[in-house]
């Protein structure tokens, strides 16, 4: 049987019109939250003692937003008469959410585990300079940092 | 009749005023209801929610005085006078469409014998506007947005004007209240307890007036000559501020008016069953109106619908089968006439 001219048309009146009685799927956003996905990219934090100061993140920045600052400490040997450790401390750790892409490569790239993607998403400034977070800041940003997901059924657990 | 005796010049003076708020008014309800927010629920959005406090009903007012408080650009090569004529004379055309219109058994502005005839008439005059905006812009694209903008006008004018015939030819008048009359005391088989609305007897005429308006509007499937998403604005290249607003107004006025027309002509007008006399004329508006937002409906809903047709798809539609159907109705509607 030939197709009925215009059938086509019709079923596309209809789709408009189911979609116009459905109701939004929009969210007023000031007014109600859109709840983000646990592993939403909103914001970088820092946990600051996992740092070295390897400035591998700050290499590997394509928008060259990281910038970092350290200094090295002497410290003591761990057995007697070894020589003394040199560590890095850092001084500064800011991240431009002016500047950031949120590509993530900073957080893949961290050998030790110290940058964490957090699903919040409100931070917002009037003043573009106030896009800068210091490393406070971002360690702040750490207790948002949802739970890494459950190890495999017979994973061996990192010591 | 009303109790009330104006004089001729106050009488008239009450009429201009009351179309003269009904185009700038009818555009902003035709333009709130369906290009913001119906559109936006079918494309499962919400539309404007904050200005104004309640669901945006502010939105479209405060477009229209954003649009008076701008400067008000002429180009340089433009031919002023020609160049500031034009949306007025497309808004006139929206506005003398309104002069045959009936709202009620006395509530029209001029029941003109010829009235059918009057209102395509001056709606055609909206295509020398289209010409005047396009050729005193100077600049190439909008007097080829122009041309393009009146061979679609031109080509869907004649179904549109072919598809209102078999009306007249049913009705046996050409004035508009008395199409109504005809509507309000036919009868079907009989039955006469709503009448004899056209849009059973006249429902190819209907289609075709309703496909051949969508045309003359410009709205979505037929919307070359501003094709906002591809050639941007056409005729309307040059001009911004209130003559831009000019331009908006008469496009949702005009949709309003033809969608009155419509509901006048195939959907019985004031006429609802059971109201006669003063009440009429006080119910008459509102049962117009209910009928208006109807046909707007069917018109918005395609727009929202369709994607844009070719060029050429665009005249084969107008010339190769609105045109012969609209031949064969009139025909047949003339043969079972003089039959029955």
């Amino acid at each position: 049987m030939p197709e009925l001219p215009g059938k086509g048309l019709l079923k596309g009146l209809g789709v408009t019109f189911r979609t116009m009685l459905e109701g939004a799927v929009t969210v007023q956003y000031p007014h109600e939250k859109e709840a983000p996905p646990t592993r939403a990219r909103g914001v970088i934090a820092l946990k600051e003692e996992n740092c070295t100061v390897c400035m591998l993140c700050a290499r590997e920045c394509p928008d060259w937003c990281i910038y970092i600052e350290g200094h090295k400490e002497k410290r003591p040997p761990r057995r007697a008469g070894g020589k003394p450790r040199t560590v890095n401390a850092l001084d500064r750790f800011d991240i431009d959410y002016a500047l950031c892409m949120y590509c993530g490569i900073c957080v893949e790239v961290c050998p030790f585990d110290a940058l964490f993607w957090s699903p919040e998403y409100e931070y917002s400034e009037a003043r573009i300079a106030d896009m800068l977070h210091d490393k406070d800041k971002l360690g702040e940003w750490m207790a948002t940092v949802p739970e890494p997901p459950a190890l495999e059924a017979g994973a061996q657990k990192k010591k | 009749m009303l109790a009330l005796e104006l004089s001729y010049w106050q009488e008239t003076v009450i009429k201009t005023l009351v179309v003269l708020a009904i185009i700038p008014g009818s555009a902003v309800l035709v333009g709130y209801i369906f290009l913001l927010k119906m559109m936006a629920h079918m494309q499962s959005r919400l539309g404007p929610m904050e200005s104004g406090g309640f669901h945006g009903w502010f939105q479209l007012i405060g477009d229209g005085i954003k649009f008076i408080q701008k400067e008000d650009i002429i180009p340089s090569q433009a031919d002023r006078r020609v160049f500031a004529l034009a949306p007025i004379v497309v808004l006139a055309s929206t506005f003398l469409l309104y002069v045959v219109i009936p709202a009620g058994p006395d509530l029209v502005v001029e029941d003109l014998s010829t009235g059918i005839f009057f209102a395509l008439a001056v709606s055609s005059l909206s295509v020398i506007g289209v010409l005047m905006a396009g050729w005193a812009s100077a600049n190439k694209y909008s007097l080829l947005g122009a041309l393009r903008a009146a061979g679609q006008l031109i080509a869907y004018e004649l179904p549109l004007v072919l598809a209102v015939v078999g009306v007249i030819v049913q009705a046996g008048t050409m004035s508009l209240p008395g199409i109504v009359e005809a509507q309000k005391d036919g009868a079907i088989f009989g039955f006469d307890l709503i009448g004899n609305p056209f849009f059973l007897t006249q429902i190819v005429g209907f289609v075709l007036f309703i496909v051949a308006a969508q045309a003359e509007l410009t709205q979505t499937p037929f919307d070359m000559p501003v094709a906002e998403s591809e050639l941007v604005a056409g005729y309307m290249t040059e001009y911004s501020g209130f003559r831009f607003l000019f331009f908006f107004m008469a496009e949702f006025g005009t949709a309003f008016a033809l969608a009155a027309i419509a509901a006048t002509l195939y959907l019985g007008g004031w006429f609802v069953p059971g109201v006669t006399g003063n009440l009429a004329n006080v119910l008459g508006p509102l049962v117009l109106g209910a009928k208006i937002m109807l046909v707007s409906f069917l018109i918005f809903w395609m727009r929202f619908t369709f994607p844009r047709f070719r060029e050429d798809q665009l005249q084969t539609i107008a010339w190769k089968y609105l045109i012969p159907i609209s031949l064969v109705n009139i025909l047949v509607t003339g043969i079972l006439k003089v039959a029955l």
